[in-house]
Formats: structure tokens, C-alpha cells, sequence
């Protein structure tokens, strides 16, 4: 593993869950670059944002359920989740459709955050181009 | 700087668009694949992507482009086009390459 | 300049796997170095040696082997993915108790921290996919 290095990553997350596995797939790419401590950014764009509606149920369609696993995102310190607000938009979902995704920050006597931003298109092109890494999904 | 590339046709999915509206006033931005229907002329996207000539820089990887039976003089004014290597320069020369999947 | 590569999709499929190929090969053409090509999603059947597709067609995955040679690319199938997809080397074909392994020469299955260290270690990284 490289430690002496500290790149910013951001993944890109555009496509919806169960349809296909980009969005599983993904999300182990995030939790397994958690471990090389790079500044990582996740953004959910388009179809993207359907990954973290909450209630989602699988049962019905025998494939697992991943959804929580967005949930352990805090603890493997990933915080930054970026959420594009016209994407929302356009398909009628506000901040309380999605999942609560929180962290612990530990400067601030271990409060919990909200790890979700909601971003407008502004913000979201700035925060790409910030960017060493872009790994799009 | 940014090099974004798309490799869907704006028809079939809204990659071009998504990538237009986040992409900043002088990005580059590379249609390939099925990207390049993108570049052409008499689209309903012509005006969309005209539009992001002016503050982009706009180019098409001719292989894909002739592949689909397509010829540069059918590729909207001020789009450019590039052949591998110039891919790969422009990968190069930008500070970042972002794909629009 | 050094170019990591990630290949997203299967051959003959989708045409991510040529784009990757044509890129990686005028890279090198142009005197830059890859440091390695990352096979994630179904891109990891890049990597069977089962493949027999029609004479008059391309050999995509022979393709990649004799690159992989001539330049020494360090060629790289997610393990979590080949896993799912049935493709597997020696080593994991034993640990698993498959009776056979189908993994082409060239390639090696390793784990996705490869790519998130190429993402580290090469000056660029682009990605082909769906």
C-alpha cells in the first residue's frame, strides 16, 4: 500500500441499483479505496441518486439487499456524499426520500453529521475539478 | 483542466446532456463510441451541443466516427477531430480525464 | 507520462474493451508508459483464455496477452468480480475446489486495492465503459 501519497478521489455514481451492478460494484471500490486514506468524495448524479432512496426491500427479487451498506460509508470515513439537487428534481425526490448517512466527527467531541450534501450544479462542478482522480460508475 | 469523454449516444442516454451542464467553460470534451452521434449535424441535439462549442472545446475520435458510416463534413462546425494518439494527448495535456458512462 | 487503464466491460459486448486497447496502444505508440490496466465489472472476461471467437475477428484477449508482452503491462482482473463471474487462476481454483481454472496468460487476479493504487500511481486515469 502507498501512504506517503494523498490524492483526492472522487467517484461518480450515475447509474440506479438491482438494474445492474454498477452500483454494488462501486459502492466495494468505495469501501475498499476507504483503507489507502486519500481524500475520497462520493457524488450521485442522475439515476445515481436512486442508490440511496431509502426503504428500499428486496425480497421480491431475490437479489440482496445493499442498501445499508451505504450506511457503514461513516465509519470508514468516507463523509463526503455529494447529492445533485437537480437530479432530485427531476425525478420528485427531496433530501427525505434518501437514506440519513451520518459520521462521528471526531472534532467535534463525536457528533454525529450528515455525511449528505445537496449540491447544486455550481457546487458539483467545482468539487469535480478539484479533483486528482475522477472514477465514474 | 478537464477532459470529459462520452460514449453514448445522446439518444439513448443522457450522458452528453449531464456531462454539458457540469462541465466548465473550457473543458474539453471527447465523443466516442456511440458518443459520436453527439457530434453530428441535423440532431435535435445540434443546438445543444453548438451552444457548447462556444465556451468548450469540443472534439470526436474520427475512427468511431467512420466506423458508423459518418464523414467529418457531417460533424458540426467548430468540433474537432482527433485519431487515438490525439486522444491520448488530450488525456495528457488535461490535468484530469472524467467519464460520462 | 504514466496512464493507469480501467477496463469496465466485456470483449465483444461493448466496444470499451477496443477503445481501451486502441488508447493503451497509441499511448505506448507515443511514448508514454502504462502503469497498469484494471479489469472491474464484466471487463474482468477480458481475461479468459477460453475465448474462440470466429477466425475472421479480432482475438481480444489474445490481443491483450501479446501487448501485455511486448510492453510488459501489468494486466490486473478484480478478484471480487472474476469471483462472481467465473473466472479464476491456478491458486483460486484450488482454494475454491473449482476443478479448473480459465484465466488467459498475461493476466493475474488481485484484489481491488490495485486500482484504487493505480488511481494513486499513474499521472492520468481514464476509464472505459457502459
Amino acid at each position: 500500500m502507498t501512504e506517503n501519497v494523498t490524492k483526492k478521489f472522487l467517484y461518480v455514481n450515475r447509474k440506479a441499483p438491482y438494474g445492474t451492478i454498477y452500483a454494488l460494484e462501486s459502492l466495494e471500490v468505495v469501501l475498499i479505496g476507504a483503507a489507502f486514506e486519500q481524500d475520497v468524495s462520493v457524488a450521485f448524479i442522475d439515476d445515481g441518486v436512486y442508490q440511496l432512496k431509502k426503504d428500499q426491500s428486496t425480497d421480491g427479487i431475490g437479489m440482496k439487499n445493499f442498501s445499508p451498506t451505504y450506511n457503514a460509508l461513516g465509519d470508514y470515513e468516507v463523509t463526503q456524499i455529494y447529492v445533485d439537487k437537480e437530479s432530485l428534481d427531476e425525478r420528485g425526490l427531496t433530501a427525505d426520500d434518501l437514506m440519513n448517512l451520518v459520521y462521528e466527527d471526531e472534532d467535534d467531541d463525536y457528533a454525529e453529521k450528515s455525511s449528505i450534501s445537496i449540491v447544486n450544479r455550481d457546487e458539483l462542478a467545482k468539487l469535480m475539478e478539484q479533483q486528482d482522480v475522477v472514477l465514474s460508475f | 483542466m478537464t477532459l470529459h469523454t462520452v460514449n453514448k449516444s445522446p439518444f439513448d442516454r443522457n450522458s452528453l446532456e449531464s456531462c454539458l451542464r457540469l462541465a466548465r467553460p473550457g473543458h474539453s470534451v471527447l465523443l466516442f463510441e456511440d458518443g459520436i452521434y453527439g457530434a453530428l449535424k441535423g440532431t435535435r441535439f445540434e443546438q445543444l451541443v453548438t451552444e457548447a462549442v462556444k465556451s468548450n472545446s469540443i472534439y470526436v475520435l474520427l475512427p468511431d466516427l467512420e466506423a458508423r458510416g459518418m464523414r467529418a463534413d457531417k460533424v458540426i462546425d467548430g468540433i474537432k477531430t482527433v485519431d487515438y494518439a490525439g486522444f491520448v494527448n488530450l488525456a495528457a495535456e488535461n490535468t484530469r480525464v472524467q467519464a460520462w458512462l | 507520462m504514466k496512464f493507469g487503464i480501467l477496463v469496465n466491460e466485456g470483449p465483444y459486448q461493448h466496444q470499451s474493451s477496443d477503445s481501451a486497447y486502441m488508447f493503451t496502444k497509441a499511448a505506448l505508440e507515443n511514448g508514454h508508459e502504462i502503469y497498469r490496466v484494471f479489469f472491474y465489472h464484466d471487463g474482468v472476461n477480458n481475461g479468459t483464455r477460453l475465448t474462440v471467437p470466429p477466425q475472421d475477428d479480432r482475438h481480444i484477449v489474445n490481443r491483450w496477452t501479446e501487448l501485455g508482452k511486448e510492453h510488459n503491462l501489468d494486466l490486473v482482473v478484480c478478484i471480487a468480480a472474476a469471483q462472481r463471474r467465473g473466472l479464476l487462476d491456478e491458486n483460486e481454483a484450488k482454494r475454491q475446489g473449482k476443478d479448473a481454472n480459465n484465466i488467459a496468460e498475461g493476466f493475474r487476479i488481485s484484489g481491488l486495492g490495485q486500482l484504487i493504487e493505480a488511481g494513486i500511481q499513474s499521472d492520468r486515469l481514464v476509464v472505459f465503459g457502459d
